[in-house]
This record gives C-alpha cells, structure tokens and sequence, in this order.
C-alpha cells in the first residue's frame, strides 16, 4: 500500500472552498456514485491519494488508516495477520476506499451476527466545515470522552465531515467456515433463521433467494461440524465467492434491470409481497426487492413492520433514494450539519435535499 | 471539581415563585422541594461533592417531563437528569440553580420480543432487572457494569455504560437499538429504530454516552442475545505485572476472544482476598481471570488453548474452576474489589483511563513512581481485554489536603494514559470530574465543535450545563498542555 499524507492538501482545497464559498463534492474510489442522490457539483474533492496505514497492531486488535486506501489493500493486510473487518464490508468495485466505507455506513452478511461498520468504527480524524482538523474517539475499546463523533460519521454520506483517517477494531478470521444450504420457502426460511437465533450457531451469514437458504457456519471445524449434523443441508462449493458475489452485489438478483430497494427490518416473520423478487439477509432484516413498485407503497409496507426503504439502485425512478426524516427530527438533522459544516460546502444534498 | 456553570443568584422569593410554578404544573409527591427532601438527591456516585438542587421532579408520565421541561426552558432554569445514582464522574450532580430531574419511577418492562431479540424498557429499569426479566426465554442483556445491581438503563446510556465483558459484547452502544428521546423544548423524537439500522444520521451513537447534555431518554429498546451453553472461567497467577500483560497479549493473537479477561495487581489481590476469601494466591504480582463462553464443544476447546497460552506465557499456576461455585467464587473476588479496597482505606479514588494494552508495563511502572511521589498506596483492577485501567488510589478524607491530592495523582495518571495513546475515561464518563482531563485530550477547536453539537441539540444550554465538555476559559484556567493522541510535543525530554 502507498504511503501518502495528503492532509494539507486537503485542508487547504477545503479552505480556499470556504473563500470562494463554492460546495465540494468529495469523492473517494467513485465506487458507490450509484447511491443517493445525484448532485451536480463541478468542484470534487478526490481522496483516493490520501492513503496509508497510520497504525496497526495486531494484538491490540485496532488499525488506523487513511481514509483514500483501498479498501481491498487493507483487507488483504488483515488478511495476512488473520484478521478481517468483522462486518465483512461490501465493495462495489476495485478502487473502493476506507473513506467510503464509512461514509456509506454499509455492512455485508456477517453484520447481524458480529456489529456494523459503525460498530466497529474506533475514532476518526476529521476536518470540519472550517477547515479545522479534529480527532474524536481513539485506538482503544473503550472511549466515553466528549461525544461519540466518531461513529456520527457513519453513514452521513460525508455531509459533516471530511474522513481524514479512521480507526477501527478488528476480529480475528474464524478458524473454519461451511456454507450449507435447504431448498424452502422463504416463509420456512424466516422460520429457521428466527430459530437459529434464539441459539447458540455458528450462524454467521444468511441468504434466501428463488426458494433456497444459504447460511455460513464458523468456528473451529469441530464445531461447525457439529452445528452441520444439527441443522443439516447441502454443502455449497466456493463458499468464499458466493458470499462475496452478494456482498459485493455482482450477483444476477442485483444486476437486473429493475428498481433495487433495501428495506432495513426487524426480525420479523413477515413476509414481502409474494409478486416482488426478493433477497432475504441478515435473518431478514436486510431484504433486496427488483421491482417497479410505487416507492411510496414500499415505504409504507416498510414503515407499517418498523423499518425502512431505501431506493438503493435506480434503473428509471427519479425518487428520493432515503427513506424521509419526520419534521422535528430532519430540523435536528439541520442543526447538526450546520454545527459541523455551517457554510454547508459538503456534499450539500448528497443525502437529503435539506443536508 | 466543580461544574462549568455559575448558578444564578436567586433571591428567595425568586426560588420560591419558580419551585410555586413548577408545582402547579404537577400532581402531589412530584416535586420535592424542602430540605430535609433534597438531601437524598445532593449527590450520585462521586459522593464527595455535594449541592442540593432547587427542586427535585420524579414524574411518572412523559406529559410530565413534558411540562417539566418547558416549564424550565421558559424561565431558563437548568435540568439534570438522574438515574439510580450510582455513576461515579458526577454526571448526576444537581446544580444549585435547576431541577434535579429523577427518572427513578419510569421503571417499567414495556415490551420483549424473544423473536427479533428486543425488549423496550422505561429509563428507570435497572441494568440486571433486563437480564432476569428475558432469562425465561434464555436471553440476556449483554453490558454488566458491576454495579448492575442497582444502575439504570438511562444512566448506562446515557453514560456508554461498559463491563466485564465489553471485548466480546461491546459497550451499550453496540447493545441498544432505538431510543425515545424528549428533547429540552418538549418534543418527543425517535432516534435509531427496531430495526439494525435507521435513516438519516446516527444520532442513537451521538445521544449513547452524552451525559445528559442533549437530550432526556425516555424509552430504550435493548438488544438481547442467547445465553451462552456453558461459561467457564480460568484463573492464571503471574510473579510478574507484565508477563501477564504480554500473556493477555498472545491470548488475543491466537484469534481468541474470550467473553471476560480480568487482571488484579498484588494489592488488589490481598484486599479481595481477605474480604471474600476467594482462594486467590496472596503472593502473586497480578492474577488473570479468563471467563470463556459459546457452545458446549467451542468452550472446552478454548479452555485447553487458553490453558495452554497461559502457562507458556508465564503463568505459574493456573486453575479451572471445577464448578459454578468456584466460578462464582473466582469472580466474586474481582467484584468485590472495590469494597474490598474500601476496608483497607477510609477512602478511595477510582479511575478510569483506557490504553492501548502494550503500554500496560508502562503505565504501572509510571503509576507506581507516582505513588512514591505523592505518598499515596494504589490498587490496580484492569479490564486487561479491553485496555481499560481502574487505579484505586487510597487516602483519607480526614487528613487536610489529602483529597487534593490523591485528584492531582489521578489526573496526572490520566494524562498519562492520553500521552501513550489511550483515553482519560473508558466507561466511567467525564461528569464533573474530569473536566480538567478533557483539557489535555482534546483541543480548544476540538472542544468548540463539541460545544456546536450541544447547541444543535438544547440551544439554550440548558440540560446538564458545565459537566462532559469544559469551557476554552477552564481550559485556559487549568493550564493543561494538549497532548496530541500519545504524541508529546518533545518526546525525548524527561517529564516529572
């Protein structure tokens, strides 16, 4: 991996941003330019050069990187110490980048089972909306000083934030993994993946598409071995590049030309409407829908199970892509930007139209 | 330490008219107002300081805390929220001009759900009560704080509460949901939700650990998980501190997790010891306690491998405890730490620095210099998984001076813990306590942006003012040097 501190570069483009009050559109490995909604800012803020590992030591379980590294460059570094993000991040190309990642707040199949990106997100080094560079969080487990800026970070799709460098904890590799699957309905699927949960598995990922449920057993082999005699199925072959053919959304049910939507759930026995196709994760409470349905229908069938929709692809909707914010918590949400980023030179409308 | 706020000087009548109105707004036995009622409340776990609030509110509806609040955001009167009481940085600490705002009656279980693993409770509900209320349906609430017994669920939230077993479960944030929230003009808002994630920004991470300073928890929704089939716990004595650092080490580079790892220097070990008598070697220089959980087969394979690092690395005895008494016994020792420092000493003073854990050697060596320094005996609990340090720096409240001092030695531990880059509170929160320390982790345009997300959330700067944030202007008083994340400004010179 490079080894390249572009901080004051950084700073100063955003600075001279802030003089010329023009907004930025920051952009890490333009990976993930699909999601959200489209602003038309001449002015980018290209981080993928900022890369490099600040710190890394395996037995304190914690790295820190550069926000423009390539995601795929640390994760083969874990790799070699054995060791992995425990939310196994999706990556929608080869440049995707650290900064992105967490900008974008996505987690792949092991997320139920191990935490979020969020989660796992340590402490950041931040510059703000006026151009000042600051650090929240830290390298260590546990960090109750000052507010929890770091995981605010999050997710904003960088509207409050230039991501400058992140530290994360880390998850040792499991020592074995089996990927089994039953052919089954996806109401008998939600069954069992409810039932699984209850107990102690070694469950680790989940998925049900066209009437088959794949889950991924990990532990030691001893364990997995026993948990496969339990619950049964057909061993799936390749295992690895299933999972990350539906991490990673290469797979054909992500590749149609339809609408994708995520709709974020609670564990909950529901079932989608039976005319959509649907991909089932995370027990359920991540399900992809390929349809054309009026967004404002799936918002409400989210909505009515306590969830919520995102129009995550869209092939020839013009819809908002996030879910709407009630009127005293998007005024919250305002207040906020405008607490971190009060020229609003961001992203400004990269999320929602009023951020 | 006292909070960055200066109480309005109130005349009497003044007091009067304003507690006279409040109590219009509420039924009887809602306000407490006379002395000899106040002095319950003057304090919550830092009990050496002490203020009686203006009045003290223990609603029982949501209307009410409603009112309440806009109540004081008319006549600009400062609103501190309480749980059980039992947090140890003065986040409860009422101020002499405001509203001590006790959450004790909100003590409901609304809702458990053993399919999507949830149960929603009311801010008052205690820690343990979650646990016990879901083990019916062999689900529980993963952070123990070790005073679970007693502290609420709004306090462990509002304080990021941790544990024994925050390697493996995580602090509260990783362990909470969704949560109501009042903010100080009265409006109700849902932050996160009941699913994994919620739109909009993470507002539920940014409100977790907050002190109080950004909005009142009404309503939390927890996340519960299976009990594990079987718990096993290790208990390793080493001749060395470090050599049982570097084991901690080694056991976590083998790709070990284990659910609780525990270490105890020789002062802490004797006072436990003659306190409960849970058979810990009195001579060794530290003990390790490694509690192992999951599956029957997962658990006695890592017990082996744990076993095994353990006398490789050093150990020169380790014990498995044979039974659920021994393990409990095993425990008890370590959670009676505390109480057992306590009979040794009149009083104590716990700390709270997190570090990264291959400065462990390091910082012992550092706080046993400064133990000489001030002349001051300390005891030494760490959560050795999760890099989290508790000194118990014994004095005596009764010597003139002494208080003074066992604080300047816990700040300059803390200080410490910043330089080799770790963090000056890992669970315990800064409350009042360590406003000064925020001075030395944090910059003044670090602090300031800090003070921008207050006002995002309680403009007025009404909830818990002067605790969790310092002013630039106490910065400036106090005369700390920042020191940037472990990275002193002239490394090579001697400090003292």
């Amino acid at each position: 991996m490079k080894e390249n501190d572009l901080s004051q570069a950084i700073q100063s483009h955003i600075k001279s941003a802030l003089n010329n009050k023009t907004p930025l559109a920051i952009e890490g490995g333009n990976s993930k330019s699909f999601l959200g909604r489209k602003i038309n800012i001449a002015n980018k803020l290209d981080l993928s050069g900022h890369q490099g590992v600040v710190a890394y030591e395996p037995t304190e379980l914690a790295i820190t990187v550069r926000s423009g590294s390539k995601l795929k460059d640390v994760e083969e570094l874990l790799l070699k110490n054995n060791q992995q993000f425990a939310f196994e991040p999706p990556a929608f190309g080869e440049n995707a980048t650290i900064g992105g990642m967490v900008a974008a707040g996505l987690s792949g199949p092991r997320r139920p089972y191990a935490g979020s990106v969020r989660d796992a997100v340590l402490g950041v080094k931040i510059i703000n909306g006026k151009g000042e560079i600051l650090e929240y969080g830290g390298r260590v487990m546990k960090n109750v000083a000052g507010y929890d800026v770091s995981r605010l970070m999050v997710g904003a799709m960088g509207t409050l934030g230039v991501l400058l460098e992140v530290s994360f904890k880390l998850q040792p590799k499991p020592q074995y993994s089996l990927t089994l699957s039953h052919t089954v309905s996806a109401e008998t699927a939600l069954k069992k993946m409810l039932g699984w949960r209850r107990k102690n598995t070694p469950v680790d990922a989940t998925t049900w598409f066209d009437g088959n449920l794949y889950f991924r057993l990990s532990s030691s082999e001893q364990v997995v071995a026993n948990a496969q005699k339990i619950l049964g199925g057909e061993v799936i072959n390749h295992a690895d590049n299933f999972w990350s053919e539906i991490k990673n959304q290469q797979h054909h049910f992500f590749t149609q030309e339809k609408n994708i939507w995520r709709l974020s759930l609670p564990a909950t026995l529901a079932s989608t409407d039976k005319t959509a196709k649907e991909l089932i994760e995370w027990d359920g409470q991540q399900r992809w829908l390929a349809d054309d349905i009026p967004a404002s229908e799936i918002r409400q069938y989210a909505e009515d199970l306590s969830g919520h929709a995102t129009l995550f692809r869209a092939e020839r909707s013009q819809n908002e892509p996030f879910h709407p914010l009630p009127g005293m918590l998007l005024k919250l949400h305002q207040q906020l930007k405008a607490a971190l980023d009060p020229e609003s030179i961001f992203n400004p409308g990269r999320m929602y139209k009023e951020l | 330490m006292l909070p960055d706020h200066t109480p309005a000087a109130l005349s009497s009548e003044q007091k009067q008219s304003l507690i006279n109105g409040l109590a219009t707004l509420l039924p009887d036995n809602i306000l407490l107002y006379k002395d000899e009622d106040l002095h319950p409340y003057e304090c919550d776990g830092l009990s050496v300081y002490r203020q009686t609030p203006l009045a003290v509110a223990l609603p029982e509806t949501i209307e009410q805390i409603k009112a309440i609040l806009r109540y004081c955001s008319d006549n600009n009167l400062p609103v501190v929220a309480r749980g059980a009481g039992t947090g140890l940085s003065g986040g409860a600490y009422p101020l002499a001009d405001g509203v001590l705002l006790g959450l004790s009656k909100f003590n409901r279980i609304l809702k458990i759900d053993p399919d999507a693993r949830t149960a929603t409770v009311e801010p008052g509900v205690r820690n343990l009560a979650i646990s016990e209320a879901v083990a019916q349906h062999n689900l529980f609430y993963a952070p123990d704080p070790s005073s679970q017994i007693a502290c609420s669920i709004g306090g462990n939230v509002a304080e990021n509460s941790g544990g024994v077993h925050c390697l493996k479960y995580g602090l509260t944030v990783h362990n909470i949901l969704q949560l109501k929230i009042l903010t100080m003009d009265g409006e109700l808002l849902t932050v996160g939700s009941e699913a994994l994630d919620s739109p909009g920004y993470d507002l539920l991470a940014l409100m977790t650990g907050s002190e109080g300073l950004l909005g009142i928890i009404t309503e939390i929704t927890v996340k519960l998980l299976p009990k594990p089939e079987r718990v096993q716990v290790l208990l390793a004595a080493f001749d060395n501190v470090e050599t049982a650092g570097e084991a901690v080490a080694n056991i976590i580079a083998n790709g070990i997790i284990p659910a609780g790892l525990e270490m105890m220097d020789n002062p802490s070990i004797r006072a436990s010891e003659d306190f409960v008598h849970a058979g810990y070697p009195v001579d060794a220089a530290a003990i390790l306690l490694c509690e192992l959980d999951g599956g029957n087969e997962e658990v006695s394979e890592l017990v082996m491998q744990v076993r095994e690092l353990l006398l490789s690395n050093g150990a020169v005895e380790v014990r498995t405890a044979e039974s659920d008494e021994e393990r409990a016994r095993f425990w008890a020792g370590r959670k009676s730490a505390f109480p057992a420092v306590g009979r040794i000493s009149p009083d104590y003073y716990c700390m709270d620095g997190t570090i990264p854990r291959k400065a462990l050697g390091k910082i012992l060596a550092e706080i046993s210099r400064l133990s000489e320094q001030y002349q001051l005996q300390v005891a030494n609990v760490f959560h050795a998984g999760d890099g989290n340090l508790h000194p118990l720096i014994l004095y005596d409240a009764n010597n003139p001076g002494e208080l003074e001092k066992a604080e300047k030695f816990g700040g300059e531990i803390l200080t410490r813990c910043v330089e080799v880059g770790g963090t000056i509170t890992g669970e315990h929160g800064v409350g009042i306590e360590k406003l000064d320390q925020m001075c030395v982790q944090f910059t003044a345009e670090e602090l300031e942006q800090l003070h921008a997300i207050k006002s995002a959330f309680d403009p007025q700067g009404l909830l818990n003012p002067g605790k969790a944030v310092p002013t630039l202007h106490r910065c400036a008083e106090f005369g700390a040097m920042h020191v940037h994340k472990g990275e002193l400004p002239f490394p090579e010179l001697p400090r003292f």
